[in-house]
C-alpha cells in the first residue's frame, strides 16, 4: 500500500521541472545569528538588559543527494530548527547559500516552496478544525484537486491510524501522537520532493513512533522523495537514516552513514559502539547532559 | 495564465478556511454580534435623549428621527470598515496565536493571493454581520427609510472598502514585526480612524486640525457618501465621483499594503521574528 503517490495531474500544473543533475540539497556555508533580549521599544520601556547575540547556525556545508534519509542529530538548542528553517523558506542565512534541486532558497523562492513541505515539532493546526479541514486548506494552498485531496487525505490519515470519526472532528482534544501524523499526513498530501522533519517524532509513544518511521521510510521509497530530518533520539538516527550530521552548538562536528561513525570510535576488544558513545567522544558530553544544559542557559 | 489561474484558486483556500473557523467558533461570533448591537443602539440612543439633555429650544420628531438615522449610518458603515479592516490586519496575530503561521508563509502562494483570499473573505463576512446589525436597528428605532437609496449606497460601501482592506494589509504588519503587543497596535490605528473620518459628526464641522486631516481618510468619503444615499436619496448621477475617488484611493492603497507588508516579511525572515521557540 502506498502513502505518498500523488500523481502529477492532481497538481495543476503546480510542479516544475528540476535539473536532473543538480543535487537535492545543497548547504553551503550557512550562518544564522539571532539577537535576543529588549527590542528598541522595549529599551525605550526602561528595559536595560543587554541584547546578546546568539549564533544559531555557524558555517555549516553539507550536501544531500536525492532519495537519502539525511539525520541532523544533536541536543536541544543546537541550531537544528533554525537549519530545517533555512531550508524552508521561513529564514533567511547571513552568510552562504541554500540551494534546493538548484535553485536557490532566497532568490528563487516561489519555486522552493513547490518542491519542500516541512513537519515541525509542534503541530501547527487550526486547533478548532478538523483534521479534513486543516488538510483541505493545505492541499488547496498547494493546488491540489480537492475531490482528489478529499479521498486521499482518508487513505492517507487511516494508513497511519487515525479512526474516521476523529478525521471530521475539532483537533483539540486530540493526543500529541495523533496530531503528528495528521502534521505527516500533510506533509504527504502534496507530494514534496524535499521532505523536511523537525524532530517528527519527539513526545511520540513508541508504537507511534515506529509508524511514523515506517511512513518516512515509505515515503522515500514509492515516491523518491528525499528526507531530512532532525531528531535527538539517537536509535531512530540510526535505524531510519542513511547519514547523519552530528551537530553541537550550531556546528557539524561530524558526518556520515551511522556504521561509519561507529567505526570511528570503535576499540579492539570493547563492545560494539552506539551513536551515543560517538557523540560523547566527538563532544565531551552525554547527549542527555547536553539537554540539560541547554535547558539551564 | 495557469500561475494565474493557480493563485485565484489558492485564495479560496483563505475564504474556505475562515468559513471553517466562524462556523467553529460560533459561540464568540454570537457575543461578538451582541457586543456590536449593544455598542450601535447605546450610540443611536444620544438621539433620542437629545431633547431632554440639553433643554431649551426642542427637536422635532423629524429632526430627531435625522439625527437617529445620521448616527445609525455612523455606527454601521464604521462597523462594516472595522470587520474589514480588523479581519485583514488580524489575519496574522491569529495565524500566531494558532501557531500556523510558519505552516502558512512556507505554502507555494503569493503573498498578494493571502491577503485578497483573507479581504475576500472580510468583505462578504462584514457584510452579513452588518446586515443583521442594521435589521436589528432599523426595528428597534422604526426609521424612516422611505428616501433611501440602497443601491448606491451599497455601490459607495464596495467602493469603500477597497482602500479599507489596503490599510488593514498595512496594518497587519504590526502583529508580523511585534509579536507582544502588535495586535494592539493596530487597534490604535483603528480608533485614529474612528476620530478622524466624521463617523458620528460631519467631517468637515469637526475642530481643525481634525477637519483638515479627515480628507485624506478614505473612510470619510464612505461615511458621507452613504448618508447622502441613505438619507437624500443621492443616486450614481450625484455620487459617482466618490465612488470613483474611493476605487482610485483602493487600487492605490492595495497595492501599497501588499509592498509594505512584503518588506515586514522580509525583515521578519531575516530577524527571525516568524516565531521564535521550537
Ligand atoms: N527566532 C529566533 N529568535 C531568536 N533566537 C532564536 C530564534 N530561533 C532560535 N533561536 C535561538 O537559536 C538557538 C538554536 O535554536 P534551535 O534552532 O531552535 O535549536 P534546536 O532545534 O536544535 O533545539 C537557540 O539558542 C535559540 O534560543
Ligand atoms: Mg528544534
Amino acid at each position: 500500500m502506498t502513502v505518498a503517490t500523488t500523481e502529477p495531474e492532481q497538481f495543476r500544473g503546480l510542479r516544475i521541472e528540476v535539473d536532473p543533475h543538480a543535487r537535492a540539497l545543497e548547504v553551503d556555508d550557512v550562518t544564522k545569528v539571532f539577537r535576543q533580549g529588549p527590542g528598541l521599544i522595549g529599551r525605550m520601556r526602561g528595559k536595560r538588559e543587554e541584547r546578546k547575540r546568539v549564533v544559531a547556525v555557524d558555517h555549516v556545508s553539507f550536501v544531500v543527494e536525492r532519495g537519502e534519509i539525511f539525520g541532523v542529530l544533536g541536543p536541544n538548542g543546537t541550531g537544528k530548527s533554525t537549519l530545517i528553517r533555512l531550508m524552508s523558506t521561513l529564514l533567511m542565512p547571513d552568510t552562504g547559500r541554500v540551494r534546493i534541486f538548484g535553485l536557490d532558497v532566497e532568490r528563487d523562492e516561489a519555486q522552493v516552496k513547490r518542491l519542500i513541505n516541512r513537519v515541525s515539532v509542534e503541530a501547527s493546526f487550526f486547533k478548532k478544525l478538523s483534521p479534513m479541514e486543516n488538510l483541505m486548506y493545505g492541499a488547496r494552498l498547494y493546488g491540489v484537486d480537492p475531490a482528489y485531496a478529499r479521498r486521499k487525505v482518508v487513505e492517507i490519515l487511516t494508513r497511519l491510524g487515525l479512526e474516521n470519526r476523529s478525521i471530521g472532528s475539532s483537533m483539540e482534544d486530540m493526543s500529541r501522537g495523533m496530531q503528528q501524523k495528521v502534521a505527516i499526513a500533510r506533509a504527504f498530501l502534496t507530494a514534496p520532493v524535499l521532505l523536511l522533519l523537525d524532530e517528527p517524532t519527539t513526545g511520540l509513544d513508541p508504537h507511534s513512533k515506529r509508524e511514523v518511521q515506517a511512513a518516512v521510510r515509505e515515503l522515500r521509497d514509492t515516491h523518491e522523495a528525499t528526507v531530512v530530518l532532525t531528531t535527538h533520539d539517537m536509535q531512530e538516527a540510526d535505524e531510519l537514516c542513511d547519514r547523519i550530521a552530528i551537530v553541537d552548538k550550531g556546528r557539524i562536528v561530524a558526518l556520515d552513514t551511522p556504521a561509519a561513525l561507529k567505526d570511528m570510535v570503535r576499540q579492539a576488544g570493547e563492545a560494539p559502539p552506539s551513536l551515543e558513545d560517538v557523540f560523547l567522544r566527538l563532544t565531551g558530553k552525554k547527549l542527555e547532559e547536553a539537554d540539560k544544559e541547554a535547558e539551564l542557559t | 495564465m495557469t500561475m494565474a489561474f493557480h493563485e485565484l484558486r489558492a485564495s479560496y483556500a483563505f475564504v474556505e478556511r475562515n468559513i471553517n473557523l466562524v462556523k467553529r467558533y460560533w459561540g464568540w461570533e454570537l457575543v461578538w454580534m451582541l457586543y456590536t448591537i449593544a455598542n450601535s443602539l447605546a450610540v443611536v440612543l444620544i438621539a433620542r435623549g437629545a431633547n431632554t439633555a440639553v433643554g431649551g429650544q426642542p427637536l422635532s420628531t423629524a429632526q430627531v428621527d435625522t439625527l437617529i438615522l445620521f448616527l445609525a449610518i455612523g455606527a454601521l458603515v464604521w462597523h462594516y470598515l472595522a470587520v474589514v479592516f480588523q479581519t485583514v490586519s488580524e489575519m496574522i496575530s491569529w495565524e500566531r496565536w494558532e501557531g500556523t503561521i510558519e505552516y502558512t508563509f512556507m505554502a507555494p502562494v503569493r503573498r498578494g493571493t493571502h491577503m485578497v483570499g483573507t479581504a475576500l473573505f472580510s468583505l462578504v463576512y462584514g457584510f452579513a454581520h452588518t446586515a443583521v446589525v442594521l435589521v436589528i436597528v432599523v426595528l428597534a428605532f422604526d426609521l424612516n427609510m422611505s428616501h433611501a437609496n440602497y443601491v448606491s449606497a451599497s455601490a459607495v460601501l464596495i467602493a469603500g472598502s477597497l482602500s479599507l482592506v489596503g490599510i488593514g494589509i498595512m496594518g497587519a504588519v504590526l502583529p508580523l514585526l511585534y509579536p507582544e503587543r502588535g495586535a494592539e497596535m493596530t487597534h490604535v490605528i483603528q480608533a485614529a480612524l474612528v476620530l478622524i473620518s466624521g463617523v458620528y459628526i460631519t467631517a468637515s464641522e469637526m475642530p481643525e486640525p481634525l477637519a483638515t486631516i479627515s480628507i485624506f481618510s478614505p473612510a470619510t468619503y464612505v461615511i458621507e457618501g452613504i448618508r447622502s444615499a441613505l438619507i437624500d436619496g443621492e443616486g450614481f448621477a450625484e455620487l459617482w465621483p466618490t465612488m470613483v475617488g474611493l476605487v482610485a484611493s483602493g487600487f492605490l492603497m492595495i497595492p501599497l499594503g501588499v509592498y509594505v507588508f512584503s518588506l515586514g516579511e522580509r525583515y521578519a525572515k531575516r530577524t527571525g521574528r516568524l516565531k521564535r521557540s521550537g
